[in-house]
């Protein structure tokens, strides 16, 4: 018998003998002989505390973010995680509960969810913004779906920078191989930005997106008015994907810059690195499109008294009610995520927002210092580049032996672009954030120091 | 029992208009030289603070997340009886391991020496879907159902286009799930729908008359979307096969046959389970979940990458491979979520999985046994861990599947799946699952008669409920007729 | 409820009043009421050519959306652009304030119903 299943022996007697069954095979009847098995070939059921042993021991094999100072970025960021945040999401009535389809008992879920819609708009830059989506790669397909309906179907090239994160890119290629959308890849400039007149030549007059991400996979911050002007001037809608949230503190969203689209990854909002999932999608956009937005949204109304109350709106685009004409895959939301999201930003304050983006910017320009005062091999790639709070460093070998030597020397020192070869030299892509302290940044100048 | 009162919480956003200067968190102290962000980045693209933005307390952000939680109904409430979600208990012992800093607080680029343990957890996870299925490969990188859907008709293009074939038409049951037609067309396929026999299953005449050589894949959920299995999936199977098409199956009805049945056996190529379902891992009040894809032999060389292979004792990531379809979001999947279901999956083991489709289904019989006849059945065959009643008998007294599930509310419980599948006119669909005590799925019995009383004699008491709930009905047509979606300061 | 009687029909619920080159068009009130309260209403651009049968928009309730159908052939010169603001117009006067398009074009030729035909047809789809 175990805990986790409601009836004792003496309970599911009673009921077969109500139900006039001798047996519980007798109700798995409609299950023809072949399929069926005897059981399974799995070990036995384990109690709690043998089952807690193991897992302990397979987590302490894993070197975390919290045992070594830690630089690790591309997407996923080492940000302050307040135990408000986990006190809440522990909260029963939040994390068992199912998406809020009855409203009259999900007005916790529903609110909390309009609350994350205004704060991730009011960040944006934009009028509205949606339940949250799986993650920024998601996002930028998204992103490109929604631009490709919203011109009507009628242009079926999109122009992405090269300076996207490659995930995503690879992502979004998987994606669109069926739909029949062409995927331009536009290269950066040589100093790590994409060039709006190169934009504007590579979009000819049949794209339909033109998609950014700022600060861009290599840290760097792109000509976010002159890219929207680009995309404008070629008829295509502009999309800023944005990997690092937190940039969000100091620096303007798309919305307020021009652009049609801000959509991307808020992982930095509150949610565990957790070795990749699950994480926090975003999109956001004017409210003339926000029937072509996908994923669910809240909205607000009134129940029958006149009081104040949330629902779930426009729950028509969705694929349970359109079918084969739904806007787009995505059924659920990261319902919890959000939540934790919205906790965070409303722990921390636009004013703690806004210091955190100040410190994260200046920990980076002060580590990046640093490193241009070493002499020896090791160099910014992109020295004269504007960036938030990661950049790209060259040393002395390729990027993947270069981390394995400074781990050795008891620096988790980034992440290596050998996966990912581009427009850019192989290195390292440094990340700083309110959490790196002075002797943080000591410790990595004195690895690269012992590293070549 | 008397009623406390809850009070209606505001949103944070009225909360402090006037900035107080209150603080909810503070940062680490500056240990390095400040910097003025207009010397360092382009002017252009600096922020203008917003004023309205909220700055509050620690205790008032506690406070306003507590008092919403109180608005909530939850699974460990009480009875969450909705057909195809299997709103199961959501084991503690999954929460505290999914927590542990090791799991945590790593990165997914990490140097693949350094997240052992993490790569471990995805094999181990795998090797046990696998083997509960009887198939030969596995992904577990969606994030959701509906992805996992996606992931494996993208597989299915691909095999046939190596095949060399360009079969365009999807087939799917009309009882299906909308994600099924709109991940076919969504892929590139027309979805054509087959009509469901009288049994309330596909009508194999019809499937036989559909199945030709333009038909790339046939979706199928076992059990059906009624609870009543396919009992001739094993011919259904054959047929399509024998046509060169290939097999997928939703999953998402798992429970009702883990331990007991094996979907390798009934010729899938390819199905998706949601951990969030079957295997206990929450649903977060909508997300988030996760959607592994088992396939047949068929299928494994366009698994999405990247991929976890074991090699001896070590664990490595495959990032690139031609014949893969490539990723279908960032990294390796929703982690902690896979997590969650491995220690679900070890607590259970082998004895515990089969029990736990067993009670399902007891329960969902159950409950059929109870409410026949006070409410209508339209299908009689015999169905497993869900039942699908519909509204016909109290809609002679104009009381409609919508009036019974806002009156369920006012009893305390959280009502079925509504108006799903389609073939049934106001349907309600139900899944106690096997976390429950018999006594809370009696007591869910005695409401559902209850309120076919009330129907019968005091009908608009039902018509216009609920009444004991912290908002009445609410008005989802103004919702959408006048649509407002954040808040705006001139409120 | 009896239907207009100096409107032609179509099997999709959709009518069609002919006002000389113009052919304006709606759903019906038995339309109106399986769709439930319109919150939405999506027409097609003027200038849009038109086929009998081709789709021509939707129609969204909270829970369903449903397309509306062309009864005529012919070029799309007129929507009823209150809709955007009033969907609700469809559900209150479904023949009257709540036509849809207007369509430059024709119904000679296509299968439509007149009003008793079209009253039958409900009659046996009911059954």
């Amino acid at each position: 018998m175990h805990p986790w299943i409601g009836a004792g022996h003496d309970d599911r007697r009673n009921i077969l003998e109500e139900l006039g069954l001798s047996s519980i095979d007798d109700l798995f009847a409609s299950v023809p002989p072949q399929v069926r098995v005897a059981g399974l070939d799995l070990p036995g059921s384990s109690d709690e505390e043998s089952v807690r042993r193991s897992f302990a021991e397979m987590a302490s094999t894993n070197t975390t973010m919290n045992s070594l100072p830690s630089f690790l970025g591309a997407g996923v960021y080492r940000h302050v995680r307040p135990s408000v945040v986990d006190a809440v999401l522990s909260r029963a009535e939040f994390f068992t509960s199912y998406t809020p389809y009855q409203p009259e008992i999900s007005q916790g879920t529903l609110q909390a969810i309009f609350e994350f819609q205004t704060l991730i708009s009011r960040l944006a830059g934009m009028e509205v913004a949606n339940a949250s989506l799986y993650d920024g790669a998601t996002a930028l397909v998204e992103a490109v779906l929604f631009s490709h309906r919203t011109l009507r179907g009628k242009r079926n090239r999109v122009v992405v920078a090269e300076t996207v994160h490659p995930l995503y890119r690879s992502v979004l290629a998987t994606y669109v191989e069926a739909t029949g959308i062409e995927v331009n890849v536009l290269a950066p400039g040589p100093d790590g930005r994409i060039d709006p007149a190169a934009a504007r030549a590579a979009l000819r007059d049949d794209s339909c997106c033109l998609a950014i991400q700022s600060p861009n996979f290599l840290g760097i911050l792109e000509d976010l008015p002159g890219l929207a002007e680009a995309a404008r001037e070629g008829g295509a809608l502009a999309c800023e994907v944005v990997a690092e949230a937190v940039s969000l503190g100091i620096l303007a969203g798309g919305g307020s810059l021009g652009f049609d689209v801000v959509c991307g990854e808020a992982q930095s909002f509150g949610v565990a690195p957790g070795c990749g999932g699950p994480h926090l999608g975003f999109f956001a956009c004017p409210e003339k499109h926000v029937r072509q937005m996908p994923g669910r949204l809240v909205g607000q109304t009134v129940d029958e008294d006149g009081q104040r109350a949330f629902c779930l709106t426009l729950s028509t685009r969705e694929q349970h009610i359109r079918r084969a004409k739904a806007t787009s895959n995505i059924c659920t939301n990261q319902g919890l995520m959000a939540l934790a999201a919205t906790v965070w930003l409303e722990l921390v304050g636009s004013t703690g927002l806004r210091e955190m983006a100040t410190s994260c910017l200046a920990r980076s320009e002060e580590l990046k210092r640093r490193i241009t005062a070493l002499a020896g091999p090791w160099r910014l790639a992109y020295p004269s580049s504007p960036t938030f709070n990661e950049f790209l460093l060259v040393g002395p070998g390729p990027s993947s032996e270069l981390v394995d030597q400074l781990s050795a020397e008891g620096v988790l020192a980034g992440v290596p672009t050998a996966a990912w070869g581009g427009s850019w030299p192989d290195g390292i892509l440094v990340a700083v954030t309110e959490r790196t302290s002075a002797s943080d940044i000591d410790a990595f100048v004195g690895a690269l120091g012992r590293v070549g | 029992m008397r009623r406390r009162a809850l009070r209606t919480e505001p949103l944070i956003f009225e909360r402090n208009p006037h900035r107080a200067g209150r603080r909810g968190y503070n940062l680490p102290p500056m240990d390095v030289p400040e910097v003025d962000p207009s010397a360092v980045l382009p002017a252009a693209l600096i922020r203008e603070p917003d004023p309205h933005m909220p700055d509050v307390s620690e205790m008032e952000v506690i406070q306003h997340f507590h008092r919403l939680s109180q608005l909530n109904y939850a699974v460990d409430e009480g009875l969450y009886p909705l057909g195809s979600c299997t709103m199961k208990y959501n084991p503690r012992l999954n929460e505290e391991v999914a927590r542990l800093s090791g799991f945590s607080a790593i990165h997914p680029l990490q140097p693949v020496k350094q997240i052992q343990g993490a790569l471990r957890v995805m094999w181990e996870l795998g090797e046990a879907l696998k083997s509960i299925t009887g198939m030969a490969g596995v992904t577990l990188q969606p994030a959701a159902g509906a992805h996992g859907e996606l992931t494996g008709i993208l597989m299915i293009r691909k095999a046939l286009a190596a095949r060399g074939e360009n079969r365009e038409v999807v087939l799917v049951p009309d009882s299906a799930h909308g994600t099924n037609p709109a991940t076919a067309s969504f892929a590139g396929f027309r979805s054509v729908e087959i009509p469901s026999g009288e049994h309330g299953t596909v009508d194999l005449g019809a499937l036989d008359g559909l199945m030709d050589e333009q038909v790339a894949a046939v979706m199928l959920t076992v059990p059906n979307t009624l609870g009543v299995f396919e009992h001739r999936i094993v011919e259904i199977a054959e047929l399509v096969h024998g046509r060169g098409g290939l097999i997928y199956l939703d999953g998402a009805n798992l429970n009702s046959f883990a331990g007991r049945a094996s979907p390798g056996l009934m010729g899938a190529d390819a199905m998706h389970i949601n951990l969030h379902k079957t295997f206990s891992t929450p649903h977060g009040g909508g997300g988030p979940g996760a959607g592994p894809v088992v396939v047949s032999e068929a299928l494994v060389p366009y698994l999405p990458t990247p991929r976890v292979v074991r090699r001896d004792d070590r664990f490595e990531l495959v990032w690139q491979d031609p014949d893969s379809i490539g990723p279908l979001r960032g990294f390796f999947g929703n982690f902690l979520i896979l997590v969650r279901a491995l220690a679900y999956i070890r607590s259970l083991g082998a004895d515990g999985l089969r029990e736990m489709s067993e009670v399902a289904v007891l329960y969902a019989n159950l409950v059929r046994h109870r409410l026949k006849g006070t409410y209508h059945l339209k299908y009689d065959t015999p169905s497993l861990h869900e039942v699908v009643f519909d509204d016909s008998i109290q809609a002679r007294h104009e009381v409609h599947n919508t009036d019974i599930a806002k009156r369920l509310l006012d009893y305390g419980f959280h009502p079925p799946t509504m108006s799903f599948p389609l073939i049934v006119h106001g349907a309600l669909m139900i899944e106690p699952t096997e976390s429950v005590a018999p006594d809370e799925v009696e007591a869910f019995c005695d409401a559902m008669i209850a309120i076919a009383r009330e129907a019968e004699t005091e009908p608009e008491l039902v018509r216009s409920a609920p009444h004991e709930t912290p908002v009445r009905r609410v008005d989802e047509v103004r919702a959408a007729r006048n649509l407002k979606v954040r808040w705006t300061p001139e409120e | 409820m009896t239907v207009p009687i100096e409107l032609l029909y179509n099997r999709s619920h959709e009518w069609a009043r002919v006002e000389g080159d113009t052919v304006v068009v709606g759903i019906t009130h038995y339309a109106q009421d399986q769709l439930g309260e319109v919150v939405y209403v999506e027409l097609p651009e003027v200038g849009t050519g038109v086929d009998a049968g081709d789709e021509l928009g939707t129609l969204e309730s909270v829970k369903a959306v449903s397309e509306f159908l062309s009864p005529a052939a012919g070029e799309v010169i007129e929507i009823n652009e209150r809709l955007e603001e009033e969907p609700n117009l469809v559900n209150d006067d479904p023949y009257g304030d709540g036509w849809l398009v207007k369509i430059s074009g024709s119904t000679e030729g296509e299968d439509l119903l007149d009003a008793e035909g079209y009253q039958e047809f409900l009659e046996q789809e009911s059954d």
